[in-house]
């Protein structure tokens, strides 16, 4: 199962982490106004574990008459919520964190089972940054006449909120959290293939005796995130996803009075300057592109390495691509694990074909992948230029377009030569050369000798196509909050 | 020397590039660098040995010592602990290294070494016993005819502040009453003081000292070096200069073996054999008490220089109360309950 070749000698026993904490029930329902409900029109639907196939649970799936009610719950919850004091709803926040911690390898092991991501990283970055998020925001709730946006800012009333399969519980924490601090209502779609971590937040909530109505959880296709965006009782829309599915959101609301932000693709650049700290650039181009498989908007797809240490640096990423372990996503050892779905396997799979097809050379460590379930090797294309297909679309998996340039001012051209704008990454030793070129950069986000580091009191969000808005820090509050309109009106 | 000329202040980086280069134009048959080998006159002066030193890839202190946690989160378990744990105790430097040291106390630790569990003939032996040279001719009768080698640290350990005649007659000592592995310090002083030439010519008289019975093992004392990229540059002078071994520290100051500055000798010793063709070993020494804290090391081994370092002529661990509770986990994996202090011996 593991591509490791580099050692026979020290073989890993199998470390896997018990399932059986993780009770997960045969069926679910939608989560609106407190209580599990079946879909309006009775439909359901079935999450699998990508890495074997196996049928998880099955879902009840939101129609457009459950985003009604959803909504209908979440502005009667509104008035109350609204207004109570700050540090009323700081509680609900620091209890809901609280339980997040408890229930914290619980929750790591169904978001690896949902999801098909290594134990590895959600028990040591997904959930630990899910409970941070909501201690960081409920810090804020009592504290928002100070956050910059004058005195006594008020809610936007009901926000509906769509995220993504590739973080699911982290980046419901992204919308719920400085939501529900600034006074908000939500109504919340998980994405299809990964529901159940969001359910299992409700029940959080009914833990922490969060009052009914506050939280809605809509488990649903996008036949039901676009009925929750035009729902016409929704004041706020957020939302998490594919480009493509932002520009349509944002004709959807255009001409209305909704508050958008939207977090979308990205073809970040990881730029290697000829100091920079090779060994530690290397385990910053693994993280960058391999964490999550991948799938990652901000990923560090495109490496982009001065022509001068090309040829070394590409020898030490390959030697150590060569000890990652693929395989089994709940065993503690495996770096690698499934990737979502059918769907995204036959996307990544057609562009790395297309890739090959264009003439880049592709390259992939001896890998032995398993039988079942939704699986790609960790890849890497050389001979890549700014006019291929893999060095300009978001492939939203483990592959690396490799480029090289010559000069601080090419890597920047580079760089910023994309549609997107979301993430760089900057390798070098020399501190001057840092502030410059981070200067330059249309990224949301630069990180500096790392790559993939998240803290919630920073703000997150892209440049040109990969969309608007900051989510995280104090910035991250704006979005939920009316600073001007005058009390009553929203 | 250098085709670069003035070049190498403005691109530090392409100065090694360049030595790595030509480096891989040569074959390496012996355990040292010829006189014909490119890296061979970096240490003509204090400036050229500086430049070449100075040239290495920098060390991200955040990285790095990310990369050593992450790689600590490994988990090994059933027979992958069973192998680690035999693999530890077989490489195990036992040491003794006070002042109240006597030929009963070495002795003990000499048998000891040789049949570290006496209820469990099975338990491998440890690599070597580790003494003061006056007392290796009590160790090598201890430990005669098991090979279990005898270590001895030499050059006024721990300081090193002694003149190189004292430093080198106690190299001989250890040497002529049999040491089979010198452990040597590395003038400190010298090192941050810039003076590198200084530390080379001491590492290669030691070397010569040791002569072809005494494998040479250069202890940096990480902890006074204090930043990873003088702990990279110490590593290269080291081998550059012949070492067999480069070690951690002495076991004698706040700071020993941590698992950052492991993982960064063990990547210097890969890159080191990538383009010498020279292998050297690595011992980190000093503050690993535990099965669990070995059991990481060895990971780091494993998934950094890899397999051809798990040996003990490779990998060494400088420790005294680490093979204790690596023998008490031993006996757990094989009964199944834990002993406890009084089912291992004393020393």
């Amino acid at each position: 199962m593991t591509m490791e070749n580099v050692s026979s000698v020290f073989e890993y026993a199998p470390a896997p982490e018990s399932r059986a904490i993780a009770d997960i029930a045969p069926s679910y329902g939608l989560f609106i106004d407190g209580e599990f409900v079946e879909a309006a029109d009775g439909k359901v639907f079935k999450t699998v574990s990508p890495s074997t196939e196996e049928v998880l649970s099955e879902i009840a799936q939101a129609g457009s008459e459950d985003v009604d009610r959803a909504v209908k719950a979440a502005r009667r919850a509104f008035e109350k919520w609204s207004a109570l004091p700050g540090a009323e709803r700081a509680k609900y926040l620091f209890r809901i964190a609280r339980i997040i911690q408890e229930r914290s390898r619980e929750l790591a092991v169904l978001e690896t089972l949902d999801n098909g991501k290594p134990i590895k990283e959600t028990r040591d970055a997904d959930l630990p940054l899910v409970a941070a998020h909501f201690f960081y925001y409920a810090g804020w709730a009592d504290k928002l006449d100070h956050a910059g946006y004058g005195a006594n800012p008020r809610p936007l009333g009901v926000a509906g909120q769509v995220i993504p399969w590739n973080f699911p519980l982290l980046m419901l924490a992204w919308k719920i959290a400085p939501a529900l601090a600034t006074g908000n209502t939500v109504v919340l779609k998980p994405a299809e293939t990964t529901p159940l971590s969001a359910l299992f937040f409700a029940d959080i909530c009914r833990q922490a005796g969060l009052p009914k109505g506050v939280v809605n959880i809509l488990p649903g296709y996008g036949d039901a995130g676009a009925a929750l965006i035009a729902h016409p009782d929704v004041n706020k829309v957020a939302f998490t996803g594919s480009t493509a599915v932002g520009k349509e959101i944002a004709r959807t609301v255009a001409g209305t009075r909704k508050k958008v932000t939207l977090e979308l693709g990205g073809k970040g650049a990881n730029i290697v300057f000829d100091d920079a700290p090779i060994d530690q650039a290397v385990e910053g181009i693994v993280n960058g592109i391999f964490f999550n498989q991948g799938q990652v908007c901000c990923a560090g797809s495109r490496l982009l390495v001065q022509e001068s240490i090309q040829e070394e640096l590409l020898e030490s990423l390959k030697r150590r691509l060569s000890t990652l372990r693929l395989g089994d996503p709940l065993d503690k050892n495996t770096d690698i694990g499934a990737i979502n779905s059918e769907e995204q396997l036959t996307r990544i799979t057609s562009l790395v074909e297309q890739g090959e097809a264009e003439g880049a050379e592709r390259w992939s460590p001896a890998c032995e992948l398993p039988e079942s379930g939704y699986w790609f090797a960790p890849t890497l294309f050389t001979n890549v230029t700014q006019a291929h297909r893999i060095a300009r679309d978001e492939i939203f998996g483990p592959v690396l377009s490799v480029l090289t340039f010559r000069t601080p001012d090419e890597a920047v051209a580079k760089a910023n030569n994309t549609p997107y704008g979301l993430s760089a990454g900057i390798w070098t030793e020399k501190g001057s050369r840092i502030l410059a070129v981070a200067n330059k950069l249309r990224a949301g986000v630069v990180w500096s000798n790392t790559f993939n580091k998240f803290d919630p009191t920073s703000p997150f969000g892209g440049y040109k196509e990969s969309g608007f808005g900051r989510e995280g820090g104090r910035h991250g509050l704006e979005a939920y909050l009316a600073p001007s309109s005058p009390e009553g009106e929203r | 020397m250098g085709p670069l000329g003035d070049s190498i202040e403005e691109n530090p980086g392409l100065y090694s590039r360049y030595a790595r280069r030509y480096a891989r134009l040569v074959t390496m048959p012996s355990s040292a660098l010829t006189a014909a080998h490119p890296l061979k006159d970096v240490a003509s002066s204090d400036s050229a040995l500086r430049r070449f030193l100075h040239g290495l890839p920098g060390v991200d202190a955040v990285g790095l010592e990310g990369r050593a946690a992450s790689l600590g989160t490994r988990s090994i378990k059933t027979t992958a602990k069973a192998y680690a744990i035999d693999l530890a105790i077989s490489m195990v430097d036992l040491t003794t290294l006070e002042g109240a040291d006597t030929p009963g106390k070495v002795r003990a630790l000499g048998a000891k070494a040789v049949k570290p569990d006496p209820t469990d003939r099975t338990t491998p032996a440890t690599a070597a016993v580790c003494v003061y040279p006056d007392m290796v001719a009590v160790a090598k009768e201890a430990v005669a005819g098991s090979g279990v080698k005898v270590a001895s640290v030499a050059t006024a350990f721990p300081a090193g502040r002694a003149a190189l005649d004292v430093k080198l007659a106690d190299v001989r000592d250890a040497v002529a009453a049999g040491a089979d592995e010198i452990d040597m310090v590395i003038d400190r002083g010298a090192f941050l003081s810039g003076r590198y030439v200084k530390v080379y010519d001491e590492i290669t008289a030691v070397k010569e000292a040791c002569g072809t019975s005494a494998r040479l093992k250069v202890i940096f004392e990480t902890g006074e070096l204090s930043t990873y990229d003088n702990i990279r540059r110490a590593s290269w002078l080291g081998m550059l200069a012949g070492a067999d071994f480069i070690k951690t520290s002495t076991g004698k100051v706040a700071v020993n073996a941590t698992p950052a500055n492991t993982l960064l000798m063990l990547e210097a010793v890969r890159d080191f054999r990538d383009q010498t063709g020279i292998q050297v070993g690595v011992k980190p020494a000093g503050g690993i008490r535990t099965s669990k804290d070995a059991i990481k090391f060895l990971v780091l081994v494993n998934e950094t220089a890899g397999e051809d370092w798990l040996d003990n002529h490779w990998f060494r661990f400088g420790a005294s109360s680490l093979l204790n509770d690596l023998l008490m986990q031993r006996q757990k994996l094989a009964t199944g309950r834990y002993s406890g202090p009084d089912y291992v011996t004393v020393d």
